[in-house]
């Protein structure tokens, strides 16, 4: 397990480069050179732009820089922010609890709700449930992630008044403890509604799909032969081997997951990645994301791995000396 | 079950066409032209059916020439990708080996990068035009085009009708581009119906996060409009994104009818 483990972070060595190279090569070919967006609309003299051309090692044959850029991320140096000058390392890791914490309920929810439900049509498919849960399916896959959001806000928010359309705390409020815990709690109902709306279909479908694939299998037939109650035979032998698909399409389907994330975010004024993405396109903030989409790459890279390992867990037959 | 999946193809075909055929004839169909500004605000109804945004330009006219953008990026993009998606599949499946290991690591990082994201650098850094947008779909959505074509390669290349051919002294070129990949093409056509969908929800998606071209309307860019004024004006959100949600849904459900019509596998 430890070997096996040892290989896959290997396998994340030139999955990165790559992605660092390709930023690189992408900030050369841009019209324009990075001494330009620094100075920006200022204006400077000839010294100044030499000075920073020097001091940023710009003059050097290009793979020098390459190296040098490579050899700074690889370091945890991200680069400045244009914009407010701090480190965008730092930046990121101030936003991302707000971003996770968005994800991981999210996730909770469509999980719990997509096995849920996905197992009770596959019990019986084409009831009316089942259909209902296919045409669902169909505008779930349809919609626009960040109208839903605005959707929601209109109906909820303004027609209905029931909730918060924006930000994660009420700042006039000021509240404290566990005030300040149901506040959160209250600002996370629409965005984490329009992210469980959003990514539950395919949950949903997967488990559907796999479920009616496993039913149909010997080892199920035995388990029932044994005069198992249809729940045992459903959860403890039908529905472990199931769920191996979904995890698959789950971890392959993560970097959707955050690029869902942070549309939902920049709909409700959210403070996390998607925020800070939305702010940064807006001031042209280059090295923030540029940092943004490297570390959003260790981030997708993180849970290919950690479905991996799930996977490894779940499987009966799969294990890795 | 077949008939009731029928009947959604059609729907959705209706709406494909429906769809192609508002943008082809945009300034016919447009009661007002993008540019012409009246009062701010208006709610829908009288002589603005879906009322008037910000500037006072009618929302029901701009959603008719934003169909020609998204019809362009969806079309432009898929054709983009599958250029580079099917000579990499291609080259990938007909050679095989080491020509094969080198291309699917690439293709398999290109799976694993965040595209959304690498979408937001090339568009902000070269600029938000229409055709930068169609470029960085293209390039960021070949992968799955390249995986599948090699596979259907890698089963069509030792069917004997390609020895044949290849005894009868035709070039690896010809063997690949006349005899192979007419074979392979029904997954690729499925799977190209179904990458404009997701190329039209792309192109939404930069516009609504403000790297729509400026010089084009499009739902994206409507809906980016909108955020600023739910207080008061519902209609700036609520119908762009209506069009963008019946022309997706019109374009799955027809890219479900073509899987069925052209997967043998399927056929019962």
């Amino acid at each position: 397990m430890t070997l096996y483990l040892l290989q896959r972070l290997l396998y994340l060595v030139p999955l990165l480069l790559g992605a660092v190279t390709i930023v690189f090569v992408l900030v050369h070919m841009a019209p324009g050179n990075p001494v330009d967006y620094i100075i920006g609309e200022s204006g400077a003299d000839k010294e100044m732009i030499a000075r920073l051309t020097a001091d940023m090692g710009l003059d050097r044959p290009l793979y020098i820089q390459l190296l040098r850029y490579l050899g700074q991320v690889a370091t945890g140096n991200l680069g400045y922010s244009f914009v407010s000058n701090m480190p965008v390392l730092e930046l990121i890791l101030d936003r991302l609890p707000a971003t996770l914490l968005l994800m991981a309920s999210q996730l909770v929810f469509s999980i719990s709700l997509g096995v849920g439900l996905g197992v009770l049509s596959a019990r019986r498919p084409n009831s009316l449930l089942d259909n209902s849960i296919t045409v669902f399916s169909l505008a779930s896959f349809a919609v626009p992630v960040f109208w839903l959001g605005q959707l929601l806000i209109l109906g909820f928010g303004y027609y209905l008044d029931w909730l918060p359309i924006q930000g994660m705390v009420d700042l006039r409020a000021g509240y404290t403890g566990f005030d300040l815990v149901l506040d959160v709690a209250r600002h996370m109902v629409l965005p984490v509604l329009t992210l469980t709306l959003y990514n539950l279909a395919l949950i949903l479908r997967l488990t559907r799909g796999s479920m009616l694939e496993v039913v149909g299998q010997e080892y199920v037939k035995v388990a029932r032969a044994k005069g198992l109650s249809e729940n045992t035979v459903m959860i403890k032998h039908a529905l472990r081997n199931a769920l191996l698909p979904v995890v698959t399409v789950v971890g392959l389907e993560f970097r959707a997951l955050i690029a869902g994330a942070v549309l939902t975010e920049t709909v409700f004024a959210w403070p996390g990645l998607g925020r800070l993405t939305f702010d940064a396109i807006h001031a042209r903030d280059y090295p923030l994301l540029m940092g943004m989409f490297i570390f959003i790459s260790v981030l997708v890279a993180v849970g290919n791995l950690v479905t991996d390992l799930l996977y490894a867990l779940l499987d009966p037959r799969i294990r890795y000396r | 079950m077949r008939f009731r999946r029928k009947k959604t193809a059609v729907f959705g075909l209706a709406g494909a066409a429906a769809f192609v055929i508002v943008a082809l004839f945009a300034p016919l169909l447009a009661p007002y032209g993008t540019m012409d500004l009246g009062t701010s605000f208006q709610p829908p109804g009288g002589e603005h059916l879906l009322g008037t945004d910000s500037l006072g330009s009618d929302v029901l006219s701009n959603m008719i020439y934003g169909t020609r953008t998204s019809l362009i990026v969806g079309l432009c993009a898929v054709v983009t990708s599958n250029i580079i998606g099917l000579t990499i599949g291609s080259l990938a499946g007909y050679f095989g080996g080491r020509t094969d290991n080198v291309l699917m690591r690439i293709t398999e990082m290109f799976q694993i990068l965040p595209q959304f994201f690498l979408a937001i650098i090339v568009v902000a850094l070269f600029g938000s035009s229409i055709w930068n947008i169609v470029f960085v779909i293209g390039i960021l959505t070949w992968p799955v085009t390249a995986r599948l074509l090699r596979a259907e390669f890698l089963s069509l290349r030792k069917r004997e009708f390609v020895d044949a051919a290849r005894a009868l002294g035709m070039s690896d070129f010809d063997l690949i581009v006349r005899e192979i990949l007419p074979n392979a093409l029904p997954p690729i056509i499925v799977n190209a119906s179904l990458q404009i969908s997701g190329a039209i929800l792309l192109e939404a998606s930069l516009s609504f996060l403000g790297l729509g071209d400026p010089d084009a309307m499009s739902w994206g860019v409507m809906l980016h409009n909108a955020q600023e004024y739910f207080n008061r004006a519902w209609w700036m959100a609520a119908f762009p994104g209506m069009a963008l949600f019946v022309t997706t849904l019109a374009l799955n459900l027809t890219g479900d009818g073509l899987n069925d019509a052209l997967n043998p596998r399927l056929r019962t």
